[in-house]
């Protein structure tokens, strides 16, 4: 899922990765025929799947919801790897590398309350009232109006977020591997194109359980050995102490801290206060993103009975708190383990100094020596180093904070395991862009064309439709990759899209869910002009930098705080508009409210079963953990 | 998965012991010939072969457990 990639915090900007495209650099690893192998052994199991359950998938409910038949595990596992993408894993691993554990809130703190939330409250109103989407809640809830506006959003916001998705993929296929640009795009979007498009929302998810599996498999490797060469966490620690400050200007110690520092913006490497990390990211983004993103919700409702559908984002939530071991140990073992070509300790930059310090492939010296200089100026590269890099010599490498999870990885893996480092990077990019286009089919096929277009086809018809929106989806965002490679600036404004969305459709659905009174005109006005209200601090800041003072009340802010604290105002505007215009405007009847809002429904009764089978009880544990946790590292 | 069909897992396995096996047996080729990637850290601790047992077993023991003729019983 890009919306939680950590764009400000590794790149800047987003649209910086894609000029890592212009440098020229030789690619970071160079495969061998064993690599390609095990890549093309993925690529033609995942066919095998997707045309395996063609013939599972010839009804709507089949198509669009994988027949509601998956366990708890299948929906657990799909839920989390949804959000497992290769972007997210190199994004904060290089997060991890400038900033520490700081980085680990965005797996704890900003995912695990959320994803119990859904589990034991929302799932049930979700699951009961029988929906095909979100969007569709809010038709059910509060009427076609609300319906539309979140349906259009959503179908816009995937459709892109694919384009980016992979074109941000074959970027970094280019940089890592020296892989043709259209060469990855295509043969990856033919790809995901033929499994979705014939085994719809099934072959997804089967492809996302897959993706998990590989993602363990190929990337686990890296902090074991990297944490035996560091000498366990006490030598890790140690060098990470003895080295930091003077590389990062950070004190060694705030890498190990995740709460310590965050009394003031000033105090920590991020420049976040922790009330934007609870309110900010820990609710807001994080209860927005996890429990009405479509893209990720629709795993859960595909689960076979309500229990499983409960059980599926606990289950999920054991396997987001172990992710740190994979992304953000990776990020601090690269502080400390990665080696220039002449043994020194490599420093990472930032990509806008990996941009500026471009070689020309036509004369071979630095295009603009000029902006390189400035450019490291502000690194903490040592002189010699730099000098190194102005002249363009050959084993002066300079490498960015996002490539800390590849650089490890070419580090410790040899043929055949790096063939499987790399399948997990691009497994992780397809099941992404899958899950954009099998979520963008449902809302287009089911919250679009049939209310909108055509409300009497067969069903027969609305699978057709499914399949070919499946087409026309990755048709759609190959044209986006290509037009963001063309107009690197457009790939921030996908980026927000997210985050501008995301906290009013959380109001407009707790809301919704858990206050009878909340009205139609309540429902569509709120997300409507939340939407608009959170765009316009996106613009305020993209057009007058210094307002981000003023977004994130701090004159020390940086642009990470501005997605926490813009959520934030765009939650609270939004509740201020539902509550006012619900007061002022006509309640539904309770009657009608049945299955949608808590306190209106019965929900149905559960059987009882022993204590590891209950939701409440892995809840428990799961809570338990998530705290120590956060005291241990505090 | 629930109903019929051939379980996610299975297909999980398949793929397991084709890696597993494809690691493991160059990890044995490499051990035997002394012939490392040069660029590659801890090569002494042999990782492609321990590495990709692993694997392969995991692989073995999902085939098995979830094979189709198995799991529709």
């Amino acid at each position: 899922m890009l919306g939680l990639v950590p764009v400000s915090a590794t790149a800047g900007s987003f649209s910086q990765l894609t000029a890592l495209l212009a440098f020229s650099a030789a690619p970071l690893a160079h495969l061998r025929a064993l690599d390609i192998a095990v890549i093309a052994t993925y690529f033609v199991m995942v066919i095998w799947i997707g045309f395996y359950l063609k013939g599972r998938s010839n009804t709507s409910e089949e198509f669009f919801m994988a027949g509601r038949e998956m366990t708890a595990w299948i929906a657990g596992l799909s839920f989390v790897s949804a959000n497992l993408g290769s972007l997210e894993l190199m994004g904060w691993a290089g997060s991890a590398y400038q900033y520490g554990i700081l980085a680990t809130h965005w797996y704890w703190i900003g995912a695990i309350p959320a994803m119990i939330f859904l589990g034991l409250v929302m799932m049930p109103f979700y699951y009961v009232c029988k929906t095909h989407s979100v969007p569709g809640y809010l038709d059910l809830r509060y009427g076609g109006a609300a319906r539309s506006v979140a349906a259009f959003s959503f179908a816009t916001e995937m459709i892109l977020m694919s384009g980016v998705n992979m074109f941000a993929m074959a970027v970094v296929m280019k940089v890592v591997l020296g892989w043709d640009i259209s060469f990855s795009i295509f043969v990856s979007s033919i790809a995901v194109a033929i499994y979705v498009g014939l085994g719809g929302l099934r072959s997804a998810i089967f492809n996302e359980v897959l993706q998990f599996v590989l993602i363990w498999g190929g990337a686990l490797l890296v902090p074991i050995l990297g944490m035996i060469q560091a000498g366990g966490v006490g030598g890790l620690k140690r060098q990470i102490m003895a080295n930091m400050q003077s590389v990062t200007g950070v004190h060694g110690d705030s890498y190990f801290h995740l709460w310590r520092d965050t009394g003031s913006f000033a105090a920590n490497p991020m420049g976040v206060h922790w009330t934007g990390i609870v309110f900010g990211l820990g609710f807001v983004i994080s209860f927005g993103y996890w429990t009405t993103d479509f893209l990720v919700v629709q795993r859960v409702l595909a689960a076979h009975n309500l229990r499983a559908a409960r059980m599926a984002p606990i289950i999920a939530s054991f396997f987001k708190m172990a992710v740190p071991f994979i992304v953000i140990l990776p990020g601090l073992l690269g502080l400390v383990l990665l080696q220039n070509p002449d043994g020194s300790r490599r420093q990472l930059v930032g990509e806008d100094v990996v941009a500026a310090c471009t070689v020309s492939s036509a004369s071979g010296q630095i295009e603009n020596s000029t902006a390189c200089s400035a450019a490291m100026a502000k690194t903490s590269l040592p002189a010699d180093y730099q000098q190194k890099v102005l002249s363009a010599a050959p084993d002066a490498e300079l490498h960015s904070y996002n490539q800390a999870l590849p650089l490890m990885m070419v580090r410790y893996l040899g043929p055949g395991l790096l063939g499987l480092g790399i399948t997990a990077l691009i497994a992780g990019f397809m099941s992404g862009m899958a899950g954009n286009v099998s979520a963008f089919s449902t809302v287009w096929t089911y919250d679009i064309y049939k209310p909108l277009i055509n409300k009497k086809g067969t069903d027969s018809h609305y699978v057709l439709v499914g399949r070919l929106s499946i087409l026309i989806g990755v048709g759609v965002s190959i044209g986006a990759a290509y037009l963001v490679m063309h107009a690197h600036g457009i790939m921030d404004y996908v980026q927000a899209l997210f985050s501008i969305f995301v906290a009013p459709l959380l109001a407009t659905i707790l809301f919704g869910m858990f206050w009878k009174r909340a009205t139609k005109w309540a429902g569509f006005l709120g997300l409507l002009l939340g939407i608009i209200f959170s765009a316009s601090l996106f613009m305020w800041v993209k057009l007058v930098p210094s307002a981000l003072a003023n977004v994130a009340l701090s004159p020390d802010a940086k642009p990470m705080a501005e997605n926490v604290f813009r959520a934030l105002w765009a939650f609270v505007f939004s509740a201020i508009i539902v509550v006012v215009v619900s007061l002022l405007t006509k309640p539904r009847p309770v009657a009608e409210l049945e299955g949608l809002v808590y306190g209106a429904t019965k929900l149905p009764t559960k059987e009882p079963v022993p204590f590891y089978k209950n939701e409440y009880a892995w809840a428990i544990l799961v809570a338990i953990i998530f705290i120590a946790l956060n005291i241990m590292f505090w | 998965m629930h109903g019929s069909g051939i379980p996610i897992w299975f297909f999980i396995g398949v793929l397991l012991v084709i890696y597993g096996g494809m690691i493991f047996g160059y990890g044995v080729f490499e051990w035997a010939t002394g012939s490392y990637p040069v660029a590659v850290q801890l090569t002494n601790l042999h990782t492609p072969v321990w590495w990709g047992g692993v694997l392969f077993l995991l692989g073995v023991f999902y085939v098995l457990k979830f094979r189709p003729a198995r799991s529709s019983k």
